[in-house]
């Protein structure tokens, strides 16, 4: 622990404060929208550092050397000096919730259900050349020179046999782990906008990372629908542009699919997420919509969130049918994103409970 | 903590056998070539231990404060990302601490030390250094405990951030204060007597040649001289003050523990001053004296690539920038070949044939003692301006550059002898801060600060002068004004402590003051 330590904990801690002061910013911008590639995202901050009373850019200089001097680049521009903070997707989950005061996620059920992982942990007689083990090969070849009395100490060459030789090799370790997998339910129908979309997106980015700060392995599955629903890849979701007319229960269908073939509830705690404008296309879709919810796709979940754009065409009226449906069912979770500035607030309606 | 920084410099930090037969070695040469140096204690280091020394400014025991570790982080990253590291840092004390990477080469550590001797030495014997503490290792130590006391009292961020709030002030004193004395303090006496003569500024005559050499108007312009002049020295403060933060220390009302952090600030802000005014001196001085003796005496043959290597990094120019080093260094060889030649004095001046003066060599041989003598008095400005000639500016391709808006590039803009010197001193004049002169404390009687900025063709970046002013508003708890010009306009900035508005005039119409120098 060097001295420094401290002061640059204090630093990080100011840094995290001006990034939770901004938080919103960044929450609505969709700057980092699908940034979690790396494990790291760099966050620009303004104005961290401490101002001296300085000259502007009007600088002149003075070169030196021969030839062709091309010149310096001119840095940043001019009154942005901005900071480039590196902070890990897990800070910036946490900082969410602390700013959100949402509770921690309890993982459900089976604490026992376990995943085996290989380690580099063992050696063996046998193996790929690339995992030789110098150390423990020179060791065996030494042992045995010196048991067979060859050994001479004022020229100790040592040559290895090829019994000599240890390779390392993996063992196989059992390790607890809670896994969960949110299902991303999205409606693309004409209804929806480019800027309800973009809601919609940077709502379904920032829970994700709020969710994955409490999973060790979080499986997320992305599924799009106006009449037909399907399941796309992270990108395609982010990007996608579709119309049509819409059928709710579509979405639902396909994600109970998802959910019987693939997730067995033992060991999986289920999330789905649903954003649309509420605009469904008949009654009797909907009917069918609470009629899978209410037989199976609550009763799976840990949770079922329903997240409405408000949109100049759609009706909203799948929120009230939902809302009739479900009056007071701690597991199923309404919100209705009236704007962008509201993402933060939906968010907490929708993770605030911590179920 | 004192203790663990105690630890930290003089236990188990010895260097290895080889690197301390070294030092001996290069100790009796640089003695030999009549250094003169406090004694020098080096100090092994991790990247890690001497990152942090840097970020402290050199000094391991300095007080707690985040921005240290917003520095030590970026020295972490740009080390770890190999962009720059960190050869040599020694400080300005008695005796001298230096402190080497552990994983450099055995001949980087060589180069490090013999470099290390000349800045002892330069430390040592510049006249610019002498009122520096040589103790400052205790004071650093000191302030660190005030620091904490006041932590403990009044909470880490409150006291953090009055630090602050004085750091972004620290670039406003006067490196000169220490040298000269600025004014005379005006007594009551003083404006007394003023007062009183009523044969202000008659100048003496004969009775009948009286009316003529002093006329009524004379008089009159005489007393009015003399009146304005007695309006300042009851102002306050009585003339231009350039130390800013001296006077709020002065003068601001704060509490207790605010001024004894101010105080802090203000004698470290003093303490480093000579180090920038001889920036280049001093790194040419250290450079001039490594190469002289890591190519005469130290280097093995196995050695050279890499010193060469190491020293050309160093000593690089790029394209639109000064390095110190090599400016430096270069111009302690000028001083130190003309002096040899005996290209100085009157008959070299009056040589006008470049022939002529390109074989000049009288033989006089005095490069040595002249360096020696220059190191002593000089400062990076003196030093540039007497010494920076149009032969040497010619012949290492010197140019200015600016910034051209259009193409949003430097450019080369002269080569011109006179255009070059000006843009150098220039910048050497401000050091990349410019003046800031407290003129008035009692602005139309209300006890706002006026502060002005002698313009001299620079423009203050804007939104770092809202944050300084602000700053400084908060300190004073009046409002605080500054006037300067933007674009060639003026314009006068006042922050009350929560916004700042612009005015295009200024409070005082004529140039506010003129400087004194005795």
């Amino acid at each position: 622990m060097l001295r420094i330590d401290n002061d640059l904990g204090r630093f990080r801690d100011i840094v995290k404060g001006r990034v939770r002061r901004e938080l919103r910013k960044y929450m609505s911008s969709g700057e980092l929208l699908g940034k979690q590639g790396g494990r790291i995202v760099s966050v620009p901050l303004p104005r961290i550092g401490i101002p001296h009373l300085v000259y502007g850019d009007n600088k002149k200089g003075v070169g030196q050397g021969n030839g062709p001097g091309q010149g310096q680049q001119a840095g940043e521009d001019a009154g942005e000096h901005l900071l480039e903070v590196e902070i890990s997707v897990e800070e910036l989950a946490e900082l969410l919730g602390e700013e959100l005061e949402l509770p921690r996620i309890e993982p459900k059920g089976s604490k026992d259900a376990r995943t085996v992982r290989h380690k580099f942990k063992g050696i063996s007689q046998k193996g790929p050349e690339s995992l030789r083990h110098f150390r423990r090969t020179y060791r065996q070849a030494l042992r045995r020179t010196i048991a067979a009395g060859q050994y001479d100490p004022k020229r100790p060459v040592i040559v290895p046999h090829k019994d000599d030789v240890r390779y390392r090799s993996f063992v196989p370790e059992t390790e607890p782990r809670s896994a969960a997998v949110v299902l991303y339910m999205m409606d693309v129908s004409g209804s929806m906008g480019e800027q309800q979309k973009e809601i919609v997106r940077s709502e379904a980015f920032w829970i994700d990372m709020w969710i994955r700060h409490h999973y060790r392995d979080v499986d997320t599955r992305f599924l799009i629908h106006d009449a037909a629903a399907r399941e796309v890849d992270r990108d395609t979701f982010f990007r996608t542009r579709e119309s049509g007319g819409t059928l709710i229960s579509s979405a639902f269908k396909l994600a109970i699919q998802i959910i019987e073939n693939e997730y067995p509830l033992d060991d999986w705690n289920i999330y789905p997420f649903h954003f649309s404008d509420g605009d469904n296309w008949s009654q009797a879709d909907t009917r069918s919509c609470i009629e899978m919810l209410k037989t199976k796709l609550v009763p799976w979940s840990n949770q079922f969130s329903y997240g409405q754009v408000d949109s100049q065409y759609g009706s909203g009226q799948f929120y009230k049918d939902l809302r009739a449906a479900f009056p007071d069912d701690d597991k199923v979770v309404l919100s209705r994103i009236p704007d962008r500035d509201h993402i933060m607030e939906s968010i907490k309606e929708l993770l605030g409970r911590g179920n | 903590m004192a203790v663990i920084s105690q630890r930290f410099l003089r236990d188990g930090r010895d260097l290895p056998p080889e690197l301390e037969t070294a030092r001996r070695e290069i100790e009796q040469l640089a003695r030999g070539y009549g250094l003169d140096f406090f004694d020098t204690v080096y100090v092994m280091c991790t990247y890690e231990e001497i990152n942090m020394v840097a970020a402290y400014g050199g000094f391991p025991v300095r007080y707690p404060h985040w921005r240290f570790g917003m520095d030590y982080l970026q020295m972490q990253k740009s080390y770890e990302f190999g962009l720059s590291k960190i050869y040599e840092m020694v400080i300005n004390t008695d005796p001298s601490y230096a402190y080497l990477m552990d994983c450099n080469l055995v001949v980087d550590q060589k180069l490090v030390m013999a470099h290390v001797y000349g800045h002892v030495d330069f430390f040592k014997n510049n006249a610019w250094f002498a009122p520096t503490n040589r103790k400052m290792l205790d004071q650093m130590a000191n302030h660190a405990v005030k620091v904490q006391q006041h932590m403990d009292r009044h909470g880490v961020s409150q006291v953090e951030q009055f630090l602050e709030m004085c750091v972004s002030l620290d670039n406003l004193i006067d490196p000169y204060a220490p040298y000269l004395v600025r004014q005379r303090t005006v007594t009551e006496d003083d404006i007394e007597r003023a007062s009183l003569d009523r044969t202000v500024g008659k100048l003496p005559a004969k009775d009948y040649m009286d009316p003529h050499i002093n006329p009524p108007e004379f008089l009159q312009a005489q007393r009015a001289r003399r009146e304005a002049d007695l309006a300042k020295m009851k102002g306050f403060p009585e003339s231009p003050e350039r130390d800013v933060l001296g006077f709020l220390l002065r003068h601001a009302p704060l509490e207790r523990w605010q001024q004894d952090l101010m105080r802090i600030v203000y004698d470290e802000a003093r303490y480093f001053a000579p180090q920038a005014m001889t920036k280049i001196m001093n790194e040419g001085w250290a450079s001039y004296w490594h190469t002289k003796m890591m190519t005469e005496h130290i280097l093995t043959d196995a050695e050279i690539v890499d010193y060469a290597d190491h020293n050309a990094g160093t000593m690089a120019t790029r394209p639109g920038q000064l390095n110190p080093y090599a400016l430096g260094v270069k111009l302690w060889r000028h001083i130190e070949e003309r002096w040899d030649k005996g290209r100085f004095g009157k008959a070299w001046m009056d040589c006008t044939d470049p022939l002529e003066q390109d074989r000049w060599n009288t033989g006089a041989g005095q490069g040595r003692a002249k360096i020696f003598e220059v190191r002593r008095t000089h400062n990076d400005i003196s030093f540039l301006d007497t010494f920076l000639t149009e032969d040497f500016v010619r012949h290492h391709g010197m140019f200015t550059t600016r910034y051209d808006k259009r193409t949003k590039q430097w450019v080369p803009d002269s080569t011109g002898f006179k255009e070059v010197k000006g843009q150098v001193l220039d910048m050497l004049a401000s050091r990349g801060a410019p003046r800031i002169y407290v003129v008035d404390a009692n602005v139309n009687g209300r006890h706002e600060l006026l502060l002005d900025h002698p313009h001299e063709g620079l423009d203050i970046q804007l939104d770092y002068a809202e944050r300084v002013l602000g700053n400084m508003a908060r300190i004073w708890t009046r409002p605080v004004h500054l006037q300067t010009f933007l674009e060639d306009r003026p314009i006068t900035l006042t922050h009350d402590g929560s916004t700042m508005e612009r005015t295009n005039a200024h409070v005082r119409g004529e140039p506010a003051f003129q400087e004194e120098d005795e």
